[in-house]
C-alpha cells in the first residue's frame, strides 16, 4: 500500500446557480493577461450544452484521455508520447481558437474621443488577437442557460445514447430542465496530461496531488492540450507555454481556499484531503475492462483515514499528522466515501479525476393536455390579452414531492456524465438526497409522518445520523466545514534547499521576470 | 516502484515561485459596490503596488441563530468583476464638456467677461441653445478643468434660481442604501438650494403598491436567512440565482431542510432549475392563479374546516371583521365605504371619529370601535394605538364577529364584477342593519363576508355562485383560471392544499418571494394583492419563514432616521422638494400626449373617474395635495415670496395666505396644468450614481426628443383625438426642455454620453461610505483602497465643490436671504393622513381651499445661497431642536448632538463663531449617521421605543435592552460588518440572532400597521378604489397590444408577428452597471441579446446569433438573437439594461440611425387609482406611494437585419 494524500473536491450541483463568480475570481488572479485571455481555468457550463471548448466531451473529435482495448493496457487515445513525437509538428486533434473563442474587447475609447458627428458613437468589438473589428461568434459561456438550443444543447454529446424521442422530450415544456456544471482541473490520479508531455514538464505534487505544468520546462508541444479529455490545459500564445489550473496552491499554502471555492456564493464547493493507494492506480486503469466498473474501483482506491493500517502506511510515506487530521475532517471524504453521494465526471476517460459531483435533483415532470380555449376566449374583455396556445399544463403530484422516477430528464443523461452509463448509481444518489429532504420535512413540519421518513431513509440506505450529517454539510456548513485545508508545512520543503531561518529574512527578494519562451 | 513518477529534485520545483509572486499583495481593504444592487456584500479589495488588482469576498459576517446557514460568502460574478472598471478605457479621468457647449459658452464668456451673463446669453438665444442641444450624444467631448466645469454649473444654478426658481434644478440618483452618503451628497446640495430630488423606487416600478395598500408600508421584507425558516416557498417574478445571487444558497439549503419550492415563470428560468414544481403560466397571468388558490383556501380551510389558526389570525390582524356599508344602486347592492365610528350614537363625538371604524362584538352583538385605527394614531390622547381587542372608547374587551353567516338580518344580492370575463354576478351576502346616530338604518357586511362573495365561496347562500371547482365561467374557481394561465385546475388545487396544510402545521411558514417579473406589469398591485390574500388568510404575514418578500430595488437604508435628515438637509431647511418621478416624467417628457385615454387599456367600470385623461387626474392630484409636482407654479417661488413681502406679508403665515389667494384666484398657475409652457420646463438636471437617461428611462426616446432636443428614433404621434381637458394642450410639443445636463460618473455610460458635462467620480473602491440592504441585517462600509484616480473626486466632494462655487457666485449675484414657498403633498406617517375623508376638489369650488387639509400644504422656508457651502459641511441645529425619526417614530437627541460638540471623536466647524459638528469629509458624515441612528446607537434606540410605548400603550422598550451599549463607528465597521439593533424604525424583531422578518413586531407586540384600521387590509375603500373596481382583490388581465398602443404606427401598413417583450433583470449586469464590463460581455454573448423561442425564430426566419431589430412606435434596439427552447412562444426577452454605448449598430428600420436600448421600445403607462392621497395609507411619501412606471406589457416586432453597419 503506497498511501498518498490528495487535495480533492466535491461540487454539489444541486446548489450550483451558474453565476460564474468562481470563473472570474480565477480569471482576475491568474489569467488576466496577454496570451491567457481566452483561458478559463474555471468555467461553468449549462447542461445540456456543448460547453467550452465546444463539444469537449466528444473524444471522437478531440481524442483526449485514455482508451483501453480488451485485454490491453490503457493508452493515451490521442497524443501518447510516442505517437505525439511522431506528430510533434502536427497535432490534428488540437482544439483551435474558434473551438474556445476568439477573445475580444471593444473600442471603448471611441466613446470619449470621437469627434463631434451627426450620430451617436458606439464601441465596436475588436479582436484581442488581431486588434481588428470582429464579429463575435463564440464565447467561453456561449450556450449559457440554454442559449442557442438548436445549435448547442441539442448537440450535447451526452445525448448520444438517448433515442430521438427522448432527446426531443428534453426540450419540451413537460420535461425541460437544465443544470450547471462548473469545471476546473480534476487533478487526476492518472493524469493524461502528465503522461503526454514530451518534455516531462508536468508533474503531480507529492504533498497535495496538485498537477502543475512547470513554466520553466514547458516547450509548448501542446500534447497536454490534446491529452486532457477535460480540455483543462491551455496554450498561452503570449508566453509560448501551456498553463492550467494550479488549484491556487499559493493560496492553499497560505491556508486560503482556492479563489474559485472561496468565492463560491452558491456554497456548492467542498475541499479536503483524500488518502489513496497509489499502488492500485495501474490496476484500476489497466485491468478494469468495463467502463461502468471504474467508479466503484476508483472509490475503492480511496482509503479510510481512520484505519490504523492506513495511518501507519501514511506515516511511513511521510504524510504528516496535520494532513492526516485534515483527511479525517475532510468533507470530501464524507460526501464521496461515507455517504456515496458524489461521482467523478466521465470516469470512462480513465484519468481518475479527483473532483466529484453530487448530481442535481430536477423538477418533477408535468403533463400537457390539449385544450380548446376558443369559446371561453370570446367571453373575455376586448382589451384583455389572450394567450392562444391551446394547452393545459399539469404539474400536480400525489404527494408533496414527486418521486425520482418522475424527475425531468431521463436518468440516462446524468448517467452518461457521472457513472459511465450506470443509471442505478445516479438513482441511488438522488434517492438519498430526496430521503434527507423527506426526513427533514418530518422533523421540521411533521406533515410527513415518522414511519414514512424512516422508510425512505431505510430504502435509500441511510440512518437518521447520516441524514443529519448530510443535512448539516449540505445546508448549514460554515466556511471551515467546507474547506479543510491541511497545513502546507512549507518549512519542510524549503529546508531541502536552504536553512528555513534564512528564508525568513530573504524571501521575496529576487528578480521578477516576465516568463518567456526558454525561461 | 509506485506508478507515479516522483519528482525527487527540489530544485525543479523552484519555478513554483512564479505563481506565488502573482498572489502576493500589499494590503486588503474592505469595501463594496455602491449602486442599485441589493446584495450589500462586503468585499476584500486587494492592492498590489498601488494598483487594485482583484477582489474576493469577505467571509466575516457575525453569525445568526445556530439553526441558520451563515452569510458567507456574499458577492457575485458582477461584483467580482468591478475592479476591471478602475483602469478601463471607459473610465472618466477628467471633467469632460461637449465641445458645442464649451465653445458657445467660452465665446459668450469672452464677450461678457462674466459667467452668469454668458449663461444667460446662451439661454436667451434659441439658435445657440438648439445647437448644443442637438449635439448631445454625438461625440465631441473635450477635457476641461474642474474650475471651468464648476463655473458653468454654478452659473446655470444661479441663473435658473433667479430666472425660473430653484425648483427647476432637478437631481436624480437611484436607491441610496448601497452608498448612502454618495446619494446624500447630491440630495443635500439640492435641498439646500431648493431644488428637486426625483424618486426612484416607483420610477423603476419596483415599489409594490400593494404594500402601502395593504400594510401602509413602503416595503418590508425578510432578510434572506429567513427564507431558510420557510417550509413552502413560492417564487414568482424573482429569478433568485440571477438577481439574488448571494442569497440564493438559502433557498437551495432550505430545500435540503425539507422545504417545498415552487417556481412560477413563463420561461424555464434559472431558479426553475431547482424547483420541485415549475409552473410555466402565461406571462403576467399569476394573479389569476392566486385568485383561484385563494378560492380553494377559503372554501376548504376557512369555510369547511374552519382552521382555528387561520380564523384567529384574520380576526386579530386583518380588517376582515370590519364593517362595510352596503350601497344600493338600482336593484342591486354594492359594497361601499368602511363604516365610520362616529356614524353611530355611541361614538358620535369621539375625536377623529371619521377615522375610527366598527366591528360587531361577538358576545353582545353590538357595534364596537376597535383601538389601533389611524384616528387613534393621531389622537391627542395617546396610548390607544394598539391591536388589543379593546373598545377604543371605554377599553372594554370584545371579540370581533368575523362573519354574519350565522346571524344576519338579511341576505343581499351583491354585485361582484369579473373584469376578465367581463361579467357581473349577483351573489348573496349576509348583512345586518346598524342604527346610525341620526336614526337611519344602514345595511352593513363584514369585509370577510364580502371576500367570500368576491371569491365565489357560496357557503349555502343563494346567488350566482360557482357550483364547484370545474365551473369555468365563475370567478375565481380553479377551472376559471385555466384560460388565463394555461395551468390545469388540478395544479391549482394541489398547490392550494399543500400551501394551507403547511401554513397550518407550521403556523404560517409559507412564503412568496416576488420581484420585478410580477411588479413590472401594469396591474402589478392586483397580482400582489392576489398573492398576499393567500398569505394573510393562512396567517403567514408577520411570521418567521412566512410573508411576501419582494426584492426589487427596495434596498433598505437601515439608519433611515438619522440619514434622512442629513440627506435632505432637514438640519437646515424644514421642508424638501421630493418628486414622484413616474408622473413627473410622464408629464415632462410629453409622454402623456402619446398616451390617450387609459380606460382603453385599463379595464374599469365606467364612471366620472375613469373617463378622464390620466394627465388631468395628475393635475387634480397635485392640487388636492395627493402628489407633488415641481416645478410648482408658473412663477418663480422666490419671486412670489418677495412679492408677498412687498405686498405687506410680514410673517410666514401671511406669505402662505398671499400665495393661497393667488392660487385661488388662478393668478398663478400650477406647472402641472401647463407643463409644456417654457416657463414650466425643468432646466438643470444633475445625475449621479445612476443611468437616468437609459437605464430606468421608460420612454427613453421621448426623453431624447423632449428633454434633450437631440435625435430620437420615436415615430409615435400625439393622440389628437384623446386630448387632455384640464391640462393645457399645446399644438406643438416642445423639444429640448433642459438647459444643462450634468452627469457624475466613473464610466462613460449611456447617460454620460448624452450629458453636457461629465464629471469624473470616484469609484466604490476610492471612497468612504455606508451600505445596508434588506437582504441581510448588517451595516458595513465602503472604504478607499486607493485615492480617487486621476482627477476624479468623491460624490461628497463634488457636490461640496458645486455648493462652494455656487455660493461664491451667489455672493456676487444673489446675495441676501431668500424666502421660498414649498407646495408639499399630504404626507404618510403624519396627521396629514387623516385630512380628506372624502374627495372634494377645492379648485372646482367643491369645498374651501385649506392648505394641509383640502389641498397640499404650503411651507415657507428660508434660504441663503451665499451660505450654502457652510450649511453643506455642518450639521445644523435643527437636529438638536427637532429630533429625528422616520416611519412615524421620533426621538429627541440633544444629548447626542451635544456629545458630538464635546467629544474629540467628532470634528467641528466654526460658523459665525459657533461650533457645529462637521460633515466636511465623507467619513465624518458617516460617523454622524451612525451616532444619531436608533439602529447604531442604543441609547437613542431605547428612547425611540419609550416614545412608541407612549403612543401605543404597549410594553416595547424591552426590545432594546440588549442594544443599550451599542455605539457603532465607521472604523468599527471597517474591521467587521455589524448587525444593527432591533429598532421601532422597522417592523421586524431580530433580537438574539433571530432572522429579520417583517411585521413580527406587529404580530407579536400588537403594534398596529400604519393603515386606516391599523390592520392589514383586505378591503380598500378610497373613492378611487371603488370607482376603479379595486376595492376588493380582483383580477385584471394584461392589456392586449392593440389597446396598449405600442404599435399604432409600426403596424399601420400591415400585420406582423407581435411579441410581448419582457425586460427582466439579467445575469450579466446590475441594471446597466457591469453591462459593458469586459468580463460580463465575455461570459455572455458580447452584447445584451434578444431571447426568442425556437418556434417564433423559425417563423421569423431567425437563427441563433443573427442580428435583429426589436422595435415599435417608440424606438428600436438592434442586437443579436438568442434562440432557445426555454423561451415560450409569443414572448421575447431583452434583459435590462443594455448600454447603447457598446456594439450597437445602426437601425435599418429607422433610416440608418444608431439604435438605442431596451427603453427605446417602452413608454410610460400609469394606473390612476394609485394617485389617491390624504387618506390613511393612501398618503404620499417619497418612494412610498404613487403610480409606478411599468414596462412588462410592452409589445414589439422582431425582424432579422440584412445589413449591419456601425
Amino acid at each position: 500500500m503506497d498511501v498518498r494524500a490528495q487535495i480533492s473536491m466535491v461540487f454539489h450541483l444541486d446548489k450550483c446557480i451558474g453565476c460564474h463568480t468562481c470563473s472570474i475570481a480565477c480569471k482576475n488572479i491568474w489569467t488576466d493577461r496577454k496570451g491567457a485571455e481566452y483561458m478559463w481555468w474555471n468555467n461553468v457550463e449549462t447542461k445540456p450544452g456543448t460547453g467550452y471548448p465546444t463539444k469537449w466531451e466528444d473524444q471522437e473529435i478531440y481524442k483526449g484521455g485514455w482508451e483501453k482495448k480488451p485485454g490491453g493496457n490503457a493508452r493515451l487515445k490521442g497524443a501518447g508520447k510516442l505517437r505525439g513525437l511522431l506528430n510533434i509538428f502536427h497535432n490534428p486533434h488540437l482544439p483551435v481558437i474558434d473551438d474556445y473563442y476568439e477573445p475580444f474587447t471593444y473600442k471603448y475609447l471611441d466613446l470619449i474621443e470621437s469627434p463631434a458627428g451627426d450620430d451617436q458613437p458606439t464601441a465596436r468589438p475588436v479582436s484581442l488577437i488581431t486588434g481588428k473589428p470582429m464579429d463575435i461568434k463564440m464565447g467561453p459561456n456561449w450556450d449559457d442557460d440554454l442559449s442557442g438550443t438548436p445549435d448547442y444543447a441539442r448537440q450535447d454529446p451526452n445525448l448520444k445514447d438517448l433515442s430521438p424521442a427522448e432527446q426531443e422530450a428534453m426540450f419540451q415544456l413537460e420535461r425541460m430542465a437544465f443544470f450547471y456544471l462548473p469545471r476546473i482541473c480534476n487533478h487526476c490520479l492518472n493524469p493524461a496530461c502528465v503522461a503526454s508531455c514530451p518534455s516531462g514538464a508536468i508533474y503531480k505534487r507529492g504533498e497535495d496531488g496538485v498537477v502543475l505544468i512547470n513554466q520553466k520546462v514547458c516547450r509548448a508541444w501542446r500534447m497536454c492540450v490534446t491529452a486532457c479529455p477535460y480540455k483543462k490545459s491551455y496554450f498561452n500564445w503570449g508566453t509560448g507555454k501551456s498553463e492550467k489550473c494550479i488549484l491556487c496552491y499559493p493560496r492553499l499554502e497560505a491556508g486560503y481556499a482556492p479563489a474559485c471555492m472561496h468565492s463560491c456564493v452558491g456554497r456548492i464547493r467542498y475541499l479536503g484531503v483524500m488518502l489513496y493507494d497509489a499502488d492500485s492506480i495501474s490496476e484500476v486503469v489497466n485491468n478494469i475492462e468495463k467502463d461502468v466498473d471504474l467508479v466503484n474501483q476508483q472509490l475503492g482506491m480511496l482509503l479510510d483515514p481512520f484505519s490504523e493500517s492506513v495511518i501507519k502506511a501514511a506515516k511511513e510515506n511521510g504524510i504528516s499528522d496535520s494532513t492526516l487530521k485534515a483527511a479525517q475532517d475532510s468533507p470530501v471524504y464524507k460526501f464521496v466515501k461515507e455517504w456515496g453521494l458524489a461521482l467523478p465526471l466521465h470516469p470512462e476517460f480513465r484519468t481518475l479525476p479527483m473532483l466529484f459531483y453530487v448530481p442535481p435533483l430536477l423538477p418533477v415532470m408535468a403533463s400537457l393536455s390539449a385544450a380548446d380555449h376558443g369559446e371561453q376566449a370570446k367571453k373575455m374583455d376586448p382589451a384583455a390579452k389572450f394567450w392562444n396556445d391551446g394547452w393545459l399544463y399539469n404539474t400536480s403530484t400525489e404527494e408533496l414531492w414527486g418521486t425520482i422516477d418522475q424527475a425531468r430528464f431521463p436518468l440516462k443523461y446524468l448517467a452518461s456524465m457521472f457513472s459511465a452509463g450506470d443509471e442505478e448509481k445516479i438513482k441511488a444518489i438522488l434517492k438519498k438526497l430526496m430521503a434527507v429532504r423527506i426526513y427533514r420535512r418530518w422533523k421540521t413540519v411533521g406533515d410527513v409522518n415518522e414511519e414514512k421518513a424512516a422508510a425512505v431513509l431505510k430504502d435509500a440506505g441511510l440512518t437518521a445520523d447520516t441524514a443529519e450529517g448530510i443535512y448539516y454539510l449540505t445546508s448549514l456548513a460554515k466556511f471551515d466545514d467546507r474547506f479543510v485545508i491541511p497545513p502546507a508545512h512549507r518549512e519542510q520543503a524549503i529546508e531541502m534547499l536552504e536553512f528555513a531561518g534564512d528564508t525568513k529574512g530573504s524571501v521575496g527578494f529576487g528578480f521578477k521576470e516576465k516568463p518567456e519562451r526558454g525561461w | 516502484m509506485s506508478w507515479i513518477e516522483d519528482v525527487l529534485s527540489p530544485q525543479t520545483r523552484q519555478w513554483e515561485e512564479f505563481y506565488r509572486n502573482r498572489f502576493q499583495h500589499d494590503r486588503v481593504y474592505r469595501s463594496t459596490h455602491g449602486v442599485n444592487c441589493t446584495g450589500g456584500c462586503s468585499w476584500q479589495i486587494h492592492v498590489k503596488e498601488g494598483i487594485v488588482v482583484w477582489e474576493t469576498q469577505q467571509v466575516d459576517y457575525p453569525l445568526l441563530e445556530s439553526s441558520l446557514p451563515p452569510y458567507e460568502p456574499r458577492g457575485c460574478q458582477r461584483g467580482i468583476s468591478f475592479s476591471w472598471y478602475l483602469y478601463s478605457p471607459l473610465r472618466i479621468k477628467y471633467p469632460l464638456i461637449r465641445g458645442a457647449l464649451l465653445d458657445a459658452y467660452r465665446a459668450e464668456k469672452e464677450k461678457t467677461g462674466d459667467a452668469l451673463q454668458a449663461w444667460e446669453n446662451l439661454q436667451k438665444d434659441p439658435e445657440k441653445r438648439r445647437q448644443y442641444q442637438q449635439a448631445r450624444g454625438k461625440g465631441g467631448f473635450r477635457r476641461a478643468s474642474w474650475d471651468e466645469a464648476l463655473e458653468i454649473m454654478a452659473a446655470a444654478n444661479i441663473y435658473t434660481a433667479k430666472k425660473h426658481g430653484p425648483d427647476r434644478v432637478i437631481g436624480f440618483s437611484p436607491i441610496p442604501a448601497m452608498s448612502m452618503l454618495s446619494y446624500a451628497a447630491g440630495s443635500r446640495f439640492l435641498q439646500l438650494f431648493g431644488g428637486v430630488n426625483l424618486s426612484f423606487y416607483d420610477w423603476y416600478c419596483d415599489l409594490p403598491n400593494a404594500s402601502p395598500e395593504i400594510w401602509g408600508e413602503q416595503t418590508d421584507v425578510c432578510e434572506s436567512a429567513d427564507w431558510y425558516n420557510s417550509k413552502f416557498i413560492a417564487v414568482m417574478g424573482a429569478n433568485l440565482n440571477m438577481t439574488r445571487t448571494p442569497d440564493a444558497h438559502f433557498f437551495a439549503e432550505a430545500r435540503h431542510n425539507g422545504t417545498k419550492a415552487v417556481v412560477f415563470a413563463p420561461d424555464f428560468n434559472q431558479v426553475a432549475k431547482y424547483s420541485d414544481q415549475w409552473i410555466p403560466l402565461h406571462a403576467g397571468s399569476d394573479g389569476a392563479f392566486w385568485m383561484a388558490v385563494t378560492h380553494v383556501i377559503l372554501k376548504e380551510f376557512h369555510y369547511e374546516k374552519k382552521t382555528p389558526y387561520f380564523l384567529d389570525y384574520v380576526k386579530r390582524y386583518t380588517d376582515s371583521p370590519y364593517l362595510v356599508e352596503m350601497v344600493k344602486e338600482g336593484d342591486r347592492y354594492k359594497p361601499g365605504r368602511l363604516v365610520r365610528a362616529n356614524r353611530i350614537a355611541k361614538y358620535k363625538d369621539v375625536p377623529n371619529g371619521d377615522w375610527k371604524f366598527l366591528n360587531i362584538d361577538a358576545q353582545s352583538g353590538k357595534p364596537v370601535m376597535p383601538k389601533g385605527s389611524v384616528g387613534h394614531r393621531w389622537d391627542k390622547e395617546q396610548g390607544n394605538w394598539n391591536m388589543k381587542f379593546e373598545d377604543g372608547a371605554g377599553h372594554q374587551p370584545y371579540q370581533p364577529e368575523l362573519s354574519f353567516l350565522q346571524q344576519h338580518d338579511e341576505v343581499f344580492q351583491v354585485e361582484f364584477t369579473d373584469f376578465a370575463l367581463n361579467r357581473k354576478r349577483l351573489r348573496g351576502v349576509p348583512v345586518r342593519y346598524l342604527t346610525t346616530a341620526d336614526g337611519q338604518k344602514i345595511p352593513v357586511a363584514t369585509v370577510y363576508d364580502l371576500v367570500m362573495g368576491q371569491y365565489g365561496v357560496a357557503r349555502g347562500l343563494p346567488g350566482d355562485y360557482p357550483n364547484d371547482y370545474t365551473d369555468k365561467d365563475a370567478a375565481y374557481t380553479p377551472a376559471w383560471q385555466e384560460i388565463f394561465t394555461g395551468m390545469d385546475a388540478q395544479t391549482v388545487i394541489q398547490f392550494a392544499r399543500e400551501w394551507a396544510h403547511t401554513a397550518e402545521a407550521t403556523e404560517g411558514k409559507c412564503m412568496i418571494i416576488i420581484g420585478a417579473g410580477i411588479n413590472h406589469w401594469y396591474h402589478n398591485n392586483l397580482i400582489y394583492r392576489a398573492g398576499i390574500m393567500a398569505l394573510m388568510l393562512c396567517g403567514c404575514v408577520g411570521r418567521n419563514g412566512g410573508g411576501l418578500n419582494h426584492y426589487v430595488g427596495q434596498e433598505k437604508l437601515a439608519p433611515m432616521d438619522s440619514w434622512g435628515t442629513i440627506a435632505f438637509a432637514k438640519d437646515w431647511v424644514d421642508a424638501a422638494r421630493l418628486q414622484q418621478a413616474p408622473l413627473w416624467h410622464y408629464i415632462n417628457t410629453c409622454q402623456y400626449r402619446y398616451d390617450g385615454y387609459f380606460h382603453k387599456y385599463n379595464i374599469t367600470p365606467e364612471n366620472e373617474w375613469t373617463r378622464r385623461h390620466h394627465a388631468d387626474l395628475i393635475y387634480k392630484s397635485v392640487r388636492m395635495g395627493w402628489m407633488p409636482f415641481y416645478p410648482q407654479f408658473n412663477k418663480n417661488t422666490l419671486e412670489l415670496c418677495r412679492e408677498a413681502v412687498e405686498n405687506g406679508a410680514t410673517d410666514d403665515e401671511a406669505i402662505k395666505k398671499y400665495v393661497l389667494e393667488k392660487l385661488k384666484s388662478k393668478e398663478i398657475e400650477y406647472a402641472a396644468g401647463n407643463p409644456d409652457a417654457p416657463e414650466n420646463f425643468p432646466r438643470v438636471w444633475y445625475i449621479w450614481r445612476g443611468n437616468a437617461i437609459m437605464g430606468s428611462m421608460k420612454g427613453h426616446e421621448y426623453l431624447l426628443k423632449h428633454y434633450l432636443g437631440t435625435h430620437s428614433n420615436l415615430i409615435a404621434r400625439d393622440m389628437e383625438d384623446q386630448k387632455t381637458e384640464e391640462v393645457k394642450w399645446h399644438d406643438i410639443a416642445p423639444t429640448g426642455k433642459m438647459d444643462l445636463v450634468v452627469d457624475l460618473n466613473f464610466r462613460m455610460d449611456s447617460s454620460a454620453l448624452y450629458s453636457d458635462i461629465v464629471l469624473p467620480a470616484a469609484s466604490w473602491y476610492e471612497k468612504a461610505d455606508l451600505n445596508s440592504t434588506d437582504l441581510h441585517s448588517f451595516i458595513h462600509p465602503l472604504s478607499a483602497a486607493i485615492a480617487p484616480v486621476w482627477e476624479s473626486k468623491t460624490d461628497w466632494d463634488i457636490f461640496k465643490e458645486i455648493a462652494r462655487v455656487t455660493g461664491e457666485l451667489a455672493k456676487k449675484y444673489f446675495a441676501g436671504p431668500q424666502t421660498d414657498v414649498i407646495a408639499a403633498p399630504l404626507s404618510h406617517d403624519s396627521a396629514d393622513e387623516i385630512a380628506q375623508p372624502e374627495v372634494k376638489d377645492w379648485y372646482k369650488g367643491e369645498c374651501e381651499a385649506l392648505p394641509g387639509k383640502t389641498m397640499h400644504k404650503l411651507i415657507v422656508v428660508k434660504r441663503d445661497y451665499t451660505r450654502i457651502y457652510e450649511q453643506f459641511i455642518t450639521l445644523g441645529e435643527k437636529v438638536r431642536s427637532k429630533g429625528l425619526g422616520a416611519h412615524g417614530n421620533h426621538y429627541q437627541c440633544e444629548d447626542a448632538y451635544d456629545e458630538m460638540l464635546a467629544s474629540a471623536h467628532f470634528p467641528k466647524e466654526k460658523l459665525n463663531g459657533k461650533a457645529l459638528p462637521s460633515l466636511k469629509e465623507d467619513v465624518w458624515a458617516a460617523n454622524a449617521v451612525l451616532h444619531l441612528s436608533t439602529l447604531t446607537n442604543g441609547v437613542l434606540n431605547v428612547r425611540a421605543y419609550e416614545n412608541a410605548e407612549k403612543k401605543t400603550g404597549l410594553v416595547l422598550a424591552d426590545l432594546a435592552e440588549g442594544s443599550k451599549d451599542v455605539r457603532m463607528t465607521y472604523a468599527e465597521l471597517q474591521a467587521q460588518p455589524r448587525r444593527y439593533n432591533t429598532s421601532p424604525l422597522w417592523s421586524g424583531l431580530m433580537n438574539n440572532g433571530r432572522a429579520y422578518a417583517p411585521f413580527t413586531y406587529n404580530v407579536e407586540r400588537l403594534v398596529p400597521w400604519r393603515t386606516l384600521t391599523g390592520r392589514q387590509h383586505f378591503y380598500l375603500d378610497h373613492e378611487m378604489y371603488l370607482a376603479f373596481g379595486e376595492n376588493l382583490p380582483t383580477y385584471k388581465p394584461s392589456p392586449k397590444w392593440e389597446a396598449y398602443g405600442d404599435l399604432r404606427e409600426t403596424l399601420k401598413n400591415g400585420e406582423a408577428k407581435v411579441l410581448n417583450c419582457l425586460t427582466p433583470h439579467g445575469k450579466w449586469h446590475i441594471h446597466s452597471t457591469y453591462m459593458e464590463n469586459l468580463r460580463m460581455l465575455t461570459l455572455s454573448r458580447g452584447c445584451e441579446p434578444c431571447w426568442i423561442s425556437e418556434a417564433d425564430a423559425q417563423d421569423l426566419g431567425i437563427q441563433d446569433n443573427d442580428w435583429v431589430e426589436v422595435y415599435n412606435d417608440h424606438g428600436v434596439y438592434c442586437t443579436r438573437a438568442v434562440v432557445s427552447s426555454r423561451i415560450p412562444k409569443g414572448v421575447c426577452i431583452v434583459y435590462h439594461v443594455p448600454e447603447r454605448t457598446v456594439g450597437i449598430p445602426k437601425s435599418q428600420v429607422r433610416g440608418n440611425r444608431r439604435a438605442g436600448g431596451h427603453n427605446s421600445f417602452t413608454r410610460i403607462h400609469l394606473k390612476p387609482n394609485l394617485l389617491a392621497g390624504g387618506y390613511g395609507q393612501f398618503s404620499y411619501h417619497f418612494n412610498y406611494w404613487g403610480p409606478t412606471a411599468p414596462n412588462r406589457d410592452t409589445h414589439v416586432v422582431v425582424k432579422k437585419m440584412t445589413r449591419v453597419e456601425f
